[in-house]
């Protein structure tokens, strides 16, 4: 029995040596970015295009010679909208792959079961998805909006064209939370008042009483930050109600899966929202991106804010790594410390060297047809949210998400 | 006033979408005594069967009242021929094997459709009460209830085959020493139950965004509805129904919605330490 357990050790520390040697010869000619999405399960409507959008700007990339002469080799794993997985191929990435970047995470619950993983193992770490901001971490570089920006730019504007009477419909968890804070703030800043607040577990797919309630209370807007499927029941049901061409609505999270194209026309005609993407933005870059996708996956259009900064994320980390000229972790740092930027499908996109988020454009939007018309582009918005808190250039060593105070 | 007829319709409707999603649980669970934790999958296909066949161009109340109810109670059938039929008698079995069932069906569905949202607009316009708009398909899910409670009391009571279905439900020894096959009629309930199923999802499909995990948010109601309802099928489903409906409600308009959903839970918790038979071990007894 221990002669046996004993050989079975011994042969397979051979078999672990065998295993890791060429892989770290290798890594020398190639650079290895890893990649942790959920391209199956319940949240594959986020994960697929991002993955996607990962593999184009990889392609891209390598098509055009790579970086600095080197190749990208993808290490991407799915996680099957389990959180446990992260956590497992997170540890995989960094010790079997070893890989020089990772890319990925889509729920902030997926964020931090990978965080502290790359942080520890100093692989530098790109989260490309918009959320609700506070993260404060020197080996993490986050490229999606977060609440401040959108609502800093849309209630000014979904209040300029109604009136100064708000109602909110937030989704009942940290991001609904915080989401219905900052409006409430800029909603005040804006001389308006908040008439009614209600939260909404996820799973509440009825609205009847709500949308009652809502006209007892008379608002001149509803601002609805609502998430997910069973959500999606409420614009129905305000469309249903004859309400929509009564009082305007505006969300920020609507449109993010590609909802605009669920809702009929008649039912989405007009509710506002701020995004850093849409479809139609009519920029060059933009009409580059669409056909690039075009080319690799033929008449499938099903990407999305998300997908996007996804895509910009990657070019952001490789554009860091041409001017750092090597995959270094601190050398990239340093390179996307200079405030480095590109200009991506969504716009020109600026890293902010005190908190690491990105300093981008948002645009105001109307759906229209099922599209995204984009109305006004506010350029160049701060991560003022997390900036309130976060300030890496004092104390590089941060390692919180912070909750806002507003 | 206007407000008080607004907050009405709302209770009325709820009262009515509960006894909706729990008609067929109430057939399967409360006749058959077979625990179908598919029960919000089988909504979930009556959803689909709905926008499927809308969209390839069928009348929409023809695909909700007609098409949807066929399609699950068929799917139902196969299901009772394959796999309930020979865990009758065994509860605890069969709570196993429906989930199993479940879970097939979510991957089935998330094969098919994809894992995205979907749905169809409402067929009937909203109108105004006062100053106040209304979901004019509140008062088309409050029609459709009433007429499916009065079938299902016509049936259950008036005709023969009610008779024969309730007399195998007590007794299937006896319901076969007098010649009817217990396996056919427990056969034709399940249909029936599936089928009813299939009709809730369909009729509340124009009103949610459908994604195949949907069903697991009526089943946790559903189950309550029909356990606190106690062994009277139809006076069951009203009680129980009309209690959750006008607690939830209330509480919805008072306090908050999450409030609603909380009272609604209370109440079952505190209904059934009271009444752990259900409402209709005491009153309404020996009703239908």
């Amino acid at each position: 029995m221990t002669s046996n357990r004993r050989s079975f050790l011994a042969s397979s520390a051979a078999m672990a040596a065998f295993a890791t040697l060429p892989t770290s010869t290798l890594a020398a000619s190639k650079i290895k970015l890893g990649s942790v999405l959920d391209t199956s399960g319940i949240f594959d409507a986020y994960g697929k295009p991002m993955d996607m959008a990962m593999r184009l700007a990889v392609s891209e990339i390598n098509a055009s010679g790579g970086l600095n002469g080197q190749m990208i080799d993808i290490s991407a794993y799915d996680t099957q909208s389990d959180m446990a997985l992260y956590s497992q191929y997170g540890q995989k990435l960094v010790r079997e792959d070893k890989v020089d970047v990772v890319h990925g995470g889509i729920l902030s619950a997926s964020r931090e079961a990978i965080r502290q993983t790359m942080r520890k193992s100093k692989t530098l770490y790109f989260y490309n998805v918009l959320y609700e901001g506070g993260v404060c971490d020197r080996n993490i570089f986050i490229n999606g909006v977060t609440p401040a920006q959108q609502v800093e730019a849309l209630i000014p504007h979904a209040m300029g064209r109604s009136g100064k009477k708000v109602y909110i419909l937030a989704a009942d968890y940290n991001y609904g939370q915080i989401t219905a804070n900052w409006i409430r703030k800029y909603v005040a800043d804006n001389g308006g008042e908040i008439v009614g607040l209600d939260f909404f577990p996820l799973d509440v797919a009825d609205f009847g009483s709500t949308i009652a309630k809502i006209q007892k209370a008379a608002p001149d807007l509803v601002v609805a930050p609502l998430v997910g499927g069973a959500h999606l029941s409420f614009f129905r049901q305000w469309a249903a109600a004859g309400m929509k061409d009564k009082i305007p609505l505006a969300s920020t999270t609507l449109g993010v899966g590609n909802e605009h194209k669920v809702l009929t026309a008649e039912e989405g005609n007009g509710i506002m929202v701020a995004y850093n993407y849409s479809q139609e933005l009519d920029t060059p870059v933009n009409a580059a991106f669409k056909k690039k996708w075009a080319d690799a996956y033929g008449d499938d259009t099903n990407y999305h804010e998300i997908a996007v900064s996804n895509y910009q994320g990657v070019m952001m980390w490789a554009e860091a790594v041409r001017q750092a000229g090597s995959v270094n972790r601190d050398d990239v740092i340093a390179a996307l410390e200079t405030g480095l930027s590109i200009e991506g499908p969504g716009g020109k996109i600026t890293v902010d060297p005190k908190t690491h988020h990105a300093t981008l454009d948002v645009h105001i939007m109307e759906f229209e047809n099922q599209g995204m018309k984009v109305l006004e582009t506010l350029p160049q918005r701060a991560p003022i949210d997390t900036q309130a808190v976060c300030d890496l250039q004092a104390n590089p060593d941060d390692n919180t998400q912070y909750e806002i105070q507003i | 006033m206007d407000y008080v007829a607004v907050i009405s319709v709302e209770v009325v409707y709820a009262v009515a979408s509960l006894v909706l999603i729990s008609a067929g649980l109430a057939i399967v669970f409360g006749m058959m005594k077979v625990i179908n934790l598919a029960h919000g999958e089988f909504m979930m296909m009556g959803g689909y069967a709905t926008i499927t066949a809308v969209n390839y161009g069928v009348n929409i109340f023809v695909a909700m009242l007609v098409v949807a109810p066929i399609v699950v109670g068929l799917i139902g059938l196969v299901v009772e021929r394959l796999v309930i039929r020979h865990l009758y008698g065994r509860l605890v079995d069969t709570m196993l094997a429906t989930w199993g069932l479940s879970l097939l069906f979510i991957g089935l569905a998330t094969m098919i459709f994809g894992n995205t949202t979907t749905g169809i607009s409402t067929p009937i316009p909203g109108f105004t009460v006062g100053g106040y708009q209304i979901n004019g398909y509140n008062f088309f899910i409050i029609l459709v209830s009433i007429v499916l409670l009065v079938s299902m009391y016509a049936v259950l009571k008036g005709t023969r085959l009610g008779l024969v279905a309730r007399g195998a439900m007590q007794n299937p020894e006896m319901a076969a020493a007098l010649g009817y096959s217990p396996d056919k009629i427990y056969m034709a309930t399940f249909f029936a139950g599936s089928a009813l199923s299939g009709l809730a999802g369909a009729v509340l499909a124009p009103l949610v965004g459908l994604v195949p995990t949907s069903g697991g948010a009526y089943i946790a109601k559903a189950f309550i509805t029909v356990i606190a309802g106690g062994p009277s099928l139809i006076a069951g489903l009203m009680s129980s129904a009309g209690l959750f409906g006008l607690v939830n409600q209330l509480f919805t308009f008072t306090v908050s919605p999450v409030m609603g959903e909380v009272a609604l839970l209370i109440a079952a918790v505190i209904l059934l330490r009271l009444l752990p038979q259900g409402v209709t071990a005491r009153f309404f007894k020996g009703k239908m």
